[in-house]
């Protein structure tokens, strides 16, 4: 230390070094296998539930999972469902996943599989996973292998307001097309909105026209069309031009165009706050609708997306989906453990009895106590046909295709045959 | 810094000049160290630069030219199919029409707003520095911010805009806003005007600073009105920076993404989206990598042609120095 030039140099130069090694360790931060010398074994979990109550109660469950388990210290890290989807998109390209990480399932999961970054399940989830309910597993399941472990489950259906429904005197919920659009206008006629629709974020948009296809062509043709490519089939025209139908009585709230699904003037608010009769929402919709509104309570009902005259598909096949969480290849034997923890029935207890989730093992069943989500319950467990989430289902590019021609169709923009040749082309460009 | 370092350190073999070849080794020595402390110094933003900004521009220049989804390393050649494409999609060549129209409003509008009120906050007023500031925040603000913000502030029948119009009695006046494809870029502009307008006030008024007063007093000594003196005189000396305001305006629209992102995503049906939200689209959204860099090709040769013609042709003479010989103006 005698020459303060020399040591002030060797400060640099350490900094330096310093600054370059942290920026490697920050670049590999998912390359450790989370072991340590201590025997303890850390397990990283990404997750989105960012709401209320699930936000504490996935913590504590971590929690929970710790205190049986001393040897695993888990880390959860839990973001918004957008900055999930962007911040995996990094992660994707960079090659290295959380260890346990989730997933809708379907096109999306796929494109992960296929690049070799998510663990096949198959056998490591052998015994227990088979009690699972068939309906909660099939997204994840890709040419018969195991790659999620599903923890709620769900489809989308019309949540409404009785009390407007009484109100503009419409006694039964429809159960045809015909006589939805008849309550429609009967809504209109009493000056009440009949829909709220979250036109910015085009996925809320996207379920209409999904279900009126599955109505008019079966629920198995959605699969089908992206399997063959070809999207141009009659019955998918005739798909858009119900929901031309539809969106020609003027439907939808005020500046629906521009509205989000969850912010305090969006699409939930607007039914949660008894400005809008109904919306086409999955099994989150009263929590988000108490969340961002007021809530409806007892004035809330739920029916679901009625049949289409002449259509092949029945009033009883169901579209949605549900949450799982997949595991990056090479995730330690303690992140299997983690989800035969999260997936055994105190656990799925705990979830459908203080998050509103809908059960995955049939034990749990018997805790759903809200008539609504009992009702969701029903037609899920009696559904005789499921078609996945579409942008969930597609590869990305034509799931947002599909989300874009059918905004573009409610806008005005594209007609039902441009929107089948759309999602046709982009499709074939995909495959 | 390092050169006068170099310099003391010279001195006290000046005094006594050792025989040549020790002075020329130990001058060859200095150079060294002079270079190796440069290098030092400049290495970390140097590997920053190189890593961050430089290696990933060329390999989006690279990857614009394959099919690919961002897994693994593109692939698939498909040579400039997505460059014609791009210019096949309807959205993109939107995306252009819509990025001149903002281009020439912020041209006819903006900046003389801003100019306007920057020669009215150069006069004695009371309270000049609190409408300075005021003026000037917004700027500040982030435009993540500004966007939830405005978003209220437009929103149909519930929003601050609706109210004022209705309280004043111009009920018809007020509309869908951001949710009206005719009304959305418009809207638009209202809040980036509202956003960036204190910028460009706060050069024009640094420009002002620096305008002579005894030109403008010899002005008005040779009987030239108000309009005169701003026309003759006040307005050739703050071409300059008026020029550059330009630039960065126009390189700013060119880029626009975090406001409409926030307040529209590009929407409604496209009608508010300028290329880096398509792009943002087509990369993250839709995973069509290899497209997105298409986008971000072009937009970056479109910034690149524009930043060297302007160079060329409009900012050479500030950067020859004229900005106090008004060679520029023909004298």
């Amino acid at each position: 230390m005698g020459d303060p030039a020399l040591s002030r140099r060797g400060f640099l130069a350490a900094s330096a070094a310093t600054g370059l090694g942290m920026t490697a360790l920050s670049g590999c931060g998912g390359d450790s296998d989370g072991g340590s010398s201590d025997g303890t074994t850390t397990i990283e979990w990404w997750n989105i539930s960012t709401t209320e109550p699930a936000h504490t109660v996935w913590a504590q469950l971590a929690k929970k999972f710790e205190a049986q388990n001393p040897k695993v210290k888990v880390k959860i890290v839990q973001m918004e469902n957008d900055a999930y989807k962007s911040k995996m998109t990094a992660l994707i390209a960079s090659g290295k996943l959380p260890d346990i990480f989730h997933t809708w399932g379907g096109g999306v999961l796929k494109q992960q599989v296929d690049a070799g970054l998510v663990e096949d399940l198959t056998d490591k989830t052998k015994p227990w996973a088979d009690d699972l309910l068939k309906v909660s597993k099939e997204a994840y399941l890709i040419d018969d292998k195991v790659y999620g472990i599903p923890f709620d489950i769900g489809m989308i259906g019309f949540w409404y307001n009785k009390a407007l429904f009484k109100q503009a005197g419409i006694t039964e919920p429809p159960t045809t097309w015909a006589a939805f659009l008849d309550a429609v206008s009967k809504l209109k006629a009493k000056n009440i909105t009949p829909i709220a629709l979250a036109g910015k974020e085009k996925w809320p948009g996207m379920y209409y026209w999904a279900y009126l296809a599955m109505r008019t062509a079966g629920a198995s043709a959605l699969q089908k069309a992206y399997d063959d490519k070809d999207f141009t089939g009659p019955e998918f025209v005739q798909a858009g031009a119900h929901l031309k139908d539809l969106v020609a009585l003027q439907p939808f709230q005020k500046g629906f165009l521009n509205a989000a699904y969850s912010s305090p003037t969006g699409q939930a608010a607007s039914v949660g706050n008894g400005k809008a009769a109904m919306e086409l929402m999955g099994q989150w919709a009263p929590q988000v609708e108490a969340d961002a509104g007021k809530g409806l309570g007892k004035d809330l009902g739920f029916f679901p997306f009625p049949a289409v005259e002449g259509g092949k598909g029945a009033i009883t096949e169901v579209f949605g989906g549900g949450g799982a969480h997949a595991l990056r290849r090479g995730a330690p034997q303690a992140a299997v453990d983690f989800l035969k923890f999260f997936a055994s029935e105190a656990t799925d207890l705990e979830l459908v009895k203080k998050t509103g989730a809908l059960p995955v093992v049939p034990g749990a069943e018997s805790a759903v106590s809200d008539p609504n989500l009992k009702a969701v319950q029903a037609q899920l467990n009696a559904a005789t046909g499921f078609q996945l989430y579409l942008d969930q289902a597609y590869a990305p590019a034509v799931g947002q295709e599909v989300n874009d021609s059918v905004a573009a169709l409610i806008a005005g923009s594209k007609s039902p045959e441009q929107v089948a040749q759309s999602i046709t082309k982009v499709t074939k460009e995909e495959q | 810094m390092t050169s006068i370092l170099a310099d003391k350190r010279s001195r006290p073999g000046a005094d006594a000049p050792p025989p040549d070849t020790v002075r020329s080794r130990g001058r060859a020595r200095r150079r060294a160290l002079n270079w190796l402390t440069a290098v030092g110094f400049q290495l970390p933003a140097l590997v920053l630069f190189i890593g961050l900004v430089l290696l990933p521009m060329l390999f989006a220049l690279y990857a614009a030219f394959f099919r690919w989804g961002g897994f693994g390393m593109p692939e698939d050649y498909i040579g400039v199919d997505n460059f014609t494409d791009l210019f096949d999609n309807p959205v993109f060549m939107g995306d252009l029409w819509r990025c001149l129209v903002l281009v020439l409003l912020t041209l006819a509008l903006q900046l003389p707003f801003a100019l306007a009120m920057a020669v009215l906050l150069n006069q004695r007023l009371r309270g000049r520095a609190v409408y300075r500031m005021l003026f000037f925040a917004p700027y500040v603000l982030s435009e993540a911010i500004t966007g939830v913000l405005f978003s209220m502030v437009f929103a149909p029948d519930d929003g601050l805009a609706d109210h004022l119009l209705g309280s004043i009695g111009l009920d018809s006046l007020g509309g869908e806003w951001f949710a009206d494809p005719s009304w959305v870029m418009a809207t638009l502009f209202i809040v980036m005007t509202w956003k960036y307008f204190g910028f460009h006030m706060m050069l024009y008024l640094a420009g002002l600073q620096s305008v002579p007063r005894e030109l403008t007093e010899a002005a008005l000594i040779d009987g030239a009105g108000a309009w005169q003196r701003f026309r003759s005189v006040t307005l050739p000396l703050l071409m300059p920076t008026i020029r550059i305001s330009i630039f960065l305006a126009v390189i700013g629209a060119i880029q626009l993404f975090d406001l409409v992102w926030v307040i529209t995503q590009g929407g409604p049906d496209h009608h508010s989206e300028t290329m880096a939200v398509t792009m943002f689209q087509y990369g993250f959204k839709r995973y069509q990598v290899g497209y997105a860099s298409a986008i971000s090709v072009v937009m970056f040769g479109i910034c690149l042609v524009f930043a060297l013609a302007y160079q060329r042709f409009v900012l050479r003479r500030d950067l020859e120095g004229a900005t106090t010989t008004m060679r520029g103006d023909g004298k």
